[in-house]
């Protein structure tokens, strides 16, 4: 066995990792020692996603790093140590404290700096870059002082660092010296809708603007100056105007670099000297840095495939192609979008009120796309540049493309139409063939595990949506159906499973698992078990064999909030309360002060209450009254009403009464998903029971029955299933109905979506609960009597109960509360602080 | 610093163990959270099924759940995926291994684990010295 040789990588940033992780995945860390000096005091982390970093990821969250890589390994890491001098006669790089490692190879990872306009007063402090993460520490802890912050800079990474500056809390300016923001990418029509778009997020963007001097007054910034004459007061500045590549190791070894700096590669990424390699944006390519992370990675991998002799890859120009989210805003530009090609032509729609833009670039004869420009909408850019880089025919009408579907039918290219080369994933360089090989041998069936495998949409994430279609279309050919099964541990729908249990008399997921499942279980069939067992035995969901199955907000009687507290939501039958109730609700808000607020189904939500106050809580609504209004479970949560005859002069029936006695009837009902209900009074519906689950509205006769409505994410009006019926009858019906849903929806799925799979419609479900055309009426109405009779108030019950009451608190071994809790005040009240926020209390 | 360096095989002389509660006092198949020198970590305990609590096995990761940002990890649903033992955040749904840390929904995210034990019925979490003077609980 011959001795290693050693590779030397200098700078430990995207592309110098990604080509480590390549080495390793090449095998190639076997023969070779893998060395790597990395100036700043932490490995590589995600640079595109910085400005994530205010917004409340840590350092830790934006490492690229797998806890252990280097180590597992046997990569040397020379952390906050920098490269300082190469001795290309004697091959050895010498760092900043004085090592000397010898090198057979060197690969330049270097990248770029921020270039810093020659502005006076440039160095004021106060003024900052935007590249590394101590750069950013940096800024939140001046932004500290400060209310205004200008970013000097509106292409592509400005507007990221705007988005920094905004996350901070400052009042935000980006200053831009072209007529536009990202000039390199979009044009001015496209401009003005981003510009649009960015002020209504609260950005003022100033254009054509050239900063001439930064004023201090008694060494702290205070505003700075225009060629126009005009002044802009701020205490921060953040300079974002492009990036130069570190080329000075290069120079300092002479190297050949560029007029305008970069260190020049040929196709192989190899630099003036064989054994040294340059790669990432501190490389020069025919006269052309490319500053985005796609074409370093690509550089990185024809580096680690000469290096393991694996293949001969050249590195022939990348395309700029480009998709992000700015500062909440899609942008896309790809090609040829500025149109410079001889005879282009171009299609473009503008859309101020929506605020979208999109421009397609055509050749001469109007049937390929040569690029493009997407702005406020990039939905389209996966197909776009299908269409241009696989140089595919444009279907007649191209300005179809940009709109949506005129006749139903979609102008979009199917999946099947891209050739297997076709490049589906620009990140990671993954193609239509490599997809399709991976979903073939490996019979993927789900979009993460085709991820996983071919790291196909882990980048900026575009292509997903055309990676799901060929999923899809994959599992087609290979005669997959698409299964209903709940999950990898049950091989049955949530129908099939719900008649086995009933069937089978059984009681526990436990012995479901057993008799009819494999494995332990997993979020996905373990709350819905517990639901098919609740709405058939009616056991207290947190009795102790049902306790692990329970989501959070069933385990603790409430709704779980963004920062790990909980909402609690007293029953108010029919939205009736008397003024002593709503006394008593006030006074507990205010004494756990909690965040109040009017739900849309007539009740009080109060926010911000800890685990360890639940039982309090509780303790004292029991006292004045109330019972718990299962907002935490798929169960029953409202039934709205007007005020009906009693009090409103158009009323004809007591709608309020029929809406708490219905209330109090399906109370704490465990079904698929949650069900919402409303009475209205009159034919003017102003509980809205036609947007419901089950609405009822009053008639002259009696009672309208309405079924399967549903507001939401799909609103859809209710279908009448019975009208003119008197109380006892539309009882009846309702509790057909409602344990036939319970019975045969899936996991998940409201009343809307499961009557509109339902086979024969309306006419069908009229036979079955109107008709009773299954026969099944009797036994239908009895499980409902039963669950009815079997009710209990879920917090009554865990509060009697010390053994119950005992599982609410933070911490096992401590009786201090969670400490990351951190509020502030807002109209009055209290609410979560923002990661911003936090990050200065 | 990043990277959590978590020993596959921790060496029990540098290893403090602190007890935190009794077996008894997690239900099976959920989780609790315990406050060990400032640090909230998440403890598991899995059993075969709710009948057969004899064979107990404990598991410690971070309460810390980056997609949410909030410290809640304990309070997420038990359970497997393909075999590997794992918890749902009950916020956002990610999936973490409760043997590595690793999420099994996005590779880029890994959370530290901590060693943990069951000795004579009590559950005990490992903490590296030097700290152990100042051992909160």
């Amino acid at each position: 066995m011959t001795a290693k040789k050693n590779l030397v990588v200098i700078g430990n940033g995207m592309v110098g990792h990604k080509f480590l992780e390549l080495m390793v995945a090449k095998q190639n860390h076997q023969n070779w020692n893998l060395i790597t000096f990395c100036e700043e005091p932490r490995v590589a982390y995600d640079r595109v996603n910085l400005s994530s970093f205010f917004a409340g990821r840590t350092a830790g969250d934006l490492s690229l790093v797998q806890p252990g890589f280097y180590q597992e390994n046997g990569i040397q890491v020379h952390l906050g140590d920098r490269a300082v001098a190469i001795d290309r006669d004697a091959q050895i790089v010498i760092s900043a404290s004085g090592l000397a490692v010898p090198y057979d190879k060197l690969v330049l990872a270097t990248g770029s700096y921020p270039f810093v306009p020659p502005i006076t007063g440039n160095d004021t402090a106060g003024t900052f870059v935007y590249r590394t993460i101590d750069d950013l520490e940096a800024i939140a802890a001046y932004a500290k002082q400060c209310s205004t912050g200008v970013v000097i800079g509106g292409g592509l990474l400005g507007l990221e660092a705007a988005n920094a500056v905004k996350n901070l809390g400052l009042n935000t300016h980006v200053v831009e010296f072209a007529p536009r923001l990202m000039p390199m990418q979009i044009d001015d029509a496209g401009s003005a809708i981003l510009k649009q778009k960015i002020e209504a997020l609260g950005v003022t963007v100033h254009i054509s603007k050239s900063t001439t001097e930064i004023v201090s007054e008694t060494g702290k910034l205070t505003k700075m100056r225009f060629a126009d004459g005009s002044e802009l007061a701020t205490d921060l500045i953040v300079f974002s105007a492009g990036i130069r590549p570190r080329d000075e190791l290069a120079r300092q070894c002479g190297l050949a670099v560029g007029e305008r700096g970069g260190i020049v590669i040929n196709e192989a990424c190899q630099t003036s000297d064989p054994n040294i390699y340059a790669i990432g944006e501190c490389a020069l390519y025919q006269n052309r840095i490319y500053g985005l992370v796609a074409p370093g990675y690509t550089m990185a991998d024809v580096v680690a495939a000469t290096l393991s002799n694996s293949a001969t890859s050249q590195f022939t120009g990348a395309d700029m192609s480009t998709k992000l989210k700015l500062l909440g805003v899609d942008v896309a530009s790809f090609g040829d979008a500025f149109g410079r090609t001889a005879g282009a032509r171009e299609v473009t729609i503008t859309d101020t009120v929506q605020g979208i833009y999109k421009k397609l670039v055509l050749n001469a004869a109007g049937d390929h796309i040569l690029g493009g420009i997407l702005v406020g909408d990039a939905s389209a850019y996966g197909t776009l540049l299908q269409l241009m880089q696989n140089n595919i025919a444009l279907p007649p009408h191209p300005e179809d493309l940009l709109l949506p579907p005129r006749t139903g039918q979609s102008a979009a290219i199917g999946v099947d139409n891209l050739p297997d080369s076709a490049q589906i994933c620009s990140c990671n360089n993954v193609s239509k063939a490599a997809i399709c090989a991976a979903i073939r041998e490996h019979h993927l069936t789900d979009l993460p595990s085709v991820k996983k495998c071919t790291h196909a949409g882990t980048g900026c994430g575009g292509c997903v949506p055309l990676v799901t279609d060929l999923l899809k279309s994959e599992m087609r050919k290979a005669g997959l159906e698409v299964k209903n099964h709940l999950c990898e541990h049950f091989p049955y729908s949530r129908q099939e499973l719900y008649h086995l249990l009933r069937v089978h008399q059984i009681k526990s997921f436990d012995q479901l698992l057993h008799q009819f499942g494999q494995g332990r279980g997993c979020e996905i069939c373990k709350p819905a078990v517990a639901s098919m067992l609740a709405s058939t035995w009616n056991e207290h969901i947190l009795e102790s064999q049902h306790l692990s199955l329970q989501d959070t907000n069933d385990y603790f009687l409430a709704n779980i909030q963004k920062d790990g507290t909980y909402s609690v939501v007293p029953r108010v039958p029919g939205g009736e309360i008397t003024p002593e109730k709503l006394i008593a609700l006030g006074q507990v808000a205010q004494e756990f002060g909690l965040y109040t607020k009017i739900t849309g189904g007539q009740r009080i939500d109060l926010f911000g209450a800890r685990v360890d106050q639940l039982p309090q809580i509780w303790r004292r609504l029991i006292d004045a009254g109330f019972e718990s209004g299962h907002a935490y479970g798929k169960a029953l949560r409202t039934v709205k009403s007007c005020v009906g005859s009693t009090w409103c002069r158009f009323g004809v029936q007591d709608s309020t009464s029929l809406a708490i006695e219905l209330e109090l009837r399906y109370r704490g009902l465990r079904s698929p998903h949650k069900l919402k209900s409303a009475v209205s009074g009159c034919t003017r519906e102003c509980a809205e029971a036609q947007s419901k689950d089950f609405g009822v509205i009053a008639t002259e006769k009696g009672w309208n029955l309405y079924v399967c409505g549903n507001g939401g994410i799909k609103p859809q009006h209710a279908v009448l299933l019975a009208a003119d019926l008197d109380k006892t009858t539309l009882i009846q019906y309702l509790d057909r109905f409602l344990i036939f849903y319970i019975r045969t929806a899936d996991r998940l799925e409201r009343t809307a979506t499961w009557f509109n799979k339902l086979e024969g419609g309306l006419d069908y479900l009229k036979q079955v609960i109107v008709e009773d055309s299954l026969g099944i009426a009797a036994e239908l109405e009895a499980q409902m009597q039963y669950l009815v009779d079997t009710y209990q108030c879920e917090w009554k019950a865990t509060i009697e109960n010390p053994e119950k009451a005992k599982r609410f608190r933070h911490f096992i071994n401590s009786d201090q509360p969670d400490p990351s809790l951190l509020y502030v005040e807002e109209r009055q009240q209290k609410r979560p602080a923002t990661a911003a926020e936090k990050a200065l209390l | 610093m990043i990277q959590t360096i978590v020993p596959t095989q921790p060496n029990c002389e540098t290893i403090q163990w602190i007890s935190i509660c009794t077996l008894e006092d997690i239900y099976p198949n959920t989780g609790v959270c315990a406050w060990v020198n400032g640090e909230q970590i998440a403890i598991f305990r899995v059993v075969g099924s709710v009948n057969d609590t004899n064979n107990n096995q404990v598991y410690a990761i971070s309460n810390y759940d980056p997609f949410s940002q909030a410290y809640v990890l304990s309070r997420g649903l038990v359970g497997d995926r393909n075999g590997v033992l794992k918890v749902a955040s009950p916020i956002y749904k990610q999936n973490f291994c409760l043997t590595t840390g690793r999420c099994l929904d996005d590779e880029t995210v890994s959370l530290p684990v901590f060693p943990v034990r069951i000795i004579n019925g009590q559950v005990e979490v490992g903490v590296f010295a030097p700290h152990q003077e100042n051992a909160e609980i």
